[in-house]
């Protein structure tokens, strides 16, 4: 199995914060990774950095081979490659739900208005969203707006998924139909790297699962070690935290 | 209100006595109304000046002398009115729009936008309009207009410009940076973001201040009258200088008003619903 994604030493820091200290990670094809890991660790810093919304400070990032990150990189084309989700959905509330998922697909890879619909329907349709192309999405609820936002990530046909805490602003009960679409993209072949604080979800759809501690990944492993023995102390004390307030 | 908030919510029959209670304060705000303005109509009209007064201002003669003349120049201030006011929401967006482009590439254009806003921000139209007016004309260049009309509408677009620039500015940040971050997630360049994702939510969240803009450029353009465009208050002028009379003043007053009011009604109406807009979403 070949490598979608693959960070070496990747260095982030805002004035003295070092926010990602020399971050080592690969992402297989196909493969879901998870982040894990108390807010403030660097887990939201590590997906957008990949995306080029932040620049790195040194190290390198490939992305299927290619070098992505460094100057002579043009940003918008690998983010074209890139589909990313944000925990507050930042859908456009001046478009229709079907223009904002075709927004992208017109403007940037040139598709014909009419085609880039039928496509944003089907993929509405897919995720039982078909019946709301046409409202704002100041009428949706929580969940469908999310959902929306990862149809928007998936338009563009990205090789890679990045998921910022997508069910982070959702009320509990419709956390649900958002990881249901998560799981259908698992079940599809998508490669996607998730920063979550749901650890059931982690455990159930995660190849590999990585703990991130003050901006370095202290320990990664397939998720039935992560949650079950976990090595490091630090790893242990987040586990137990998050046992203890009833999420795991 | 403060009485009402704290009593027991019973309501219908205080729905019942505040619609009574409705009802008798219309009849009495208009029966006060009609006696105030009455009686101060009759004080006015009775009064030893009256005569004079309306001889000055409302002299029916003069009147029907004028009409027609400071109507034909109303006209000319509509025309300049309607095309300054889209030359000026365009360029304005242009300059605000070059303004909010980041990067070290641009940073020669936008300091020359701000430099521009800044200098025409600090100079007071009237000397603008002079200056473009009378100045450029002067200078008999070829390939372009020599007239004062046409170099006095430039200096309207160019001052008006500036102001509202910095109205599409405050438009274009009170957009959250989320939306762009978003927008360049899905691949867009900066300018396309700019384009398609922040100026659309920018023009929408200023329009009450686009159309404050639109009342004062409309009054505005009669300052064009120095550089000795026919328009209403030239022609009024022109007609009170040979008869002595204002009511030519009080004619281009009236036509002024009967567009300004209704602009400024609407602006108030729509910036209303927008509030209301607003407070439903969140």
């Amino acid at each position: 199995m070949s490598t979608k994604l693959e960070l070496e030493r990747v260095t982030k820091s805002y004035g003295d914060v070092v926010v990602l200290d020399e971050v080592d990670l690969a992402v297989a094809d196909h493969d879901v990774v998870c982040l894990i890991g108390s807010s403030g660790s660097g887990k939201s810093t590590l997906l957008k950095c990949v995306d080029l919304l932040l620049p790195i400070d040194s190290g390198r990032v490939v992305l299927d081979g290619d070098m992505i990150s460094g100057p002579d990189v043009d940003a918008d084309l690998v983010r074209q490659r890139l589909g990313i989700v944000f925990q507050s959905f930042n859908l456009f509330p001046h478009m229709s739900v079907a223009e904002n998922i075709t927004l992208g697909p017109r403007k940037v890879l040139g598709v014909d208005p009419a085609e880039a619909r039928d496509r944003a329907l089907g993929l509405l349709g897919r995720f039982g969203l078909a019946d709301k192309a046409d409202d704002y999405p100041d009428r949706l609820s929580g969940g469908q707006q999310q959902r929306v936002a990862i149809v928007r990530a998936l338009a563009g046909g990205p090789e890679l998924m990045l998921l910022d805490e997508v069910t982070s602003a959702l009320d509990p009960e419709l956390v649900a139909e958002v990881l249901g679409v998560i799981r259908e993209l698992k079940d599809e072949g998508m490669t996607m790297l998730i920063a979550t604080h749901e650890m059931g979800f982690a455990r159930d759809i995660a190849d590999t699962v990585c703990f991130l501690d003050q901006g370095r990944i202290l320990e990664q492993g397939p998720p039935e070690r992560i949650f079950g023995e976990p090595i490091e102390q630090r790893t242990r004390e987040f586990l137990e935290r998050i046992i203890s307030a009833g999420r795991l | 209100m403060d009485l009402d908030r704290s009593r027991p919510p019973s309501a219908v029959p205080s729905l019942k006595r505040s619609s009574e209670r409705g009802a008798r304060s219309a009849i009495v705000a208009f029966v006060s109304t009609v006696a105030f303005f009455g009686a101060f109509a009759v004080v006015v009209v009775n009064s030893e000046a009256w005569p004079a007064f309306r001889n000055q201002f409302f002299n029916g003669d003069v009147f029907v002398d004028a009409w027609p003349i400071v109507v034909s120049g109303f006209w000319l201030d509509i025309q300049m009115f309607v095309v300054a006011e889209i030359a000026i929401l365009a360029f304005a967006l242009l300059l605000a729009a070059i303004r909010a482009l980041r990067g070290p590439a641009f940073f020669p254009l936008r300091m020359l936008v701000i430099a521009f806003i800044d200098l025409i921000r600090g100079i007071p139209i009237i000397l603008l309009i002079l200056l473009l007016g009378f100045g450029l004309p002067a200078l008999r260049l070829t390939g372009v207009p020599n007239s004062p009309l046409f170099w006095g509408v430039v200096a309207l677009i160019i001052s008006y410009s500036a102001y509202t620039a910095e109205v599409y500015r405050s438009g274009i940040e009170s957009v959250h940076p989320s939306q762009v971050m978003s927008a360049r997630s899905i691949g867009l360049t900066q300018t396309q973001a700019l384009r398609h994702v922040v100026i659309p939510q920018a023009v929408r969240n200023v329009v009450p201040a686009l159309l404050n803009g639109l009342v004062s450029l409309q009054k505005d353009v009669a300052l064009v009258y120095i550089l000795g465009v026919r328009e209403a208050v030239r022609e009024a002028q022109i007609i009170t200088a040979r008869s002595f009379n204002y009511t030519p003043y009080v004619i281009t007053a009236v036509l002024f008003l009967l567009i300004s009011v209704p602009v400024a009604r609407v602006a108030d109406w729509y910036t209303e619903r927008d509030r209301e807009r607003r407070a439903g979403q969140s």
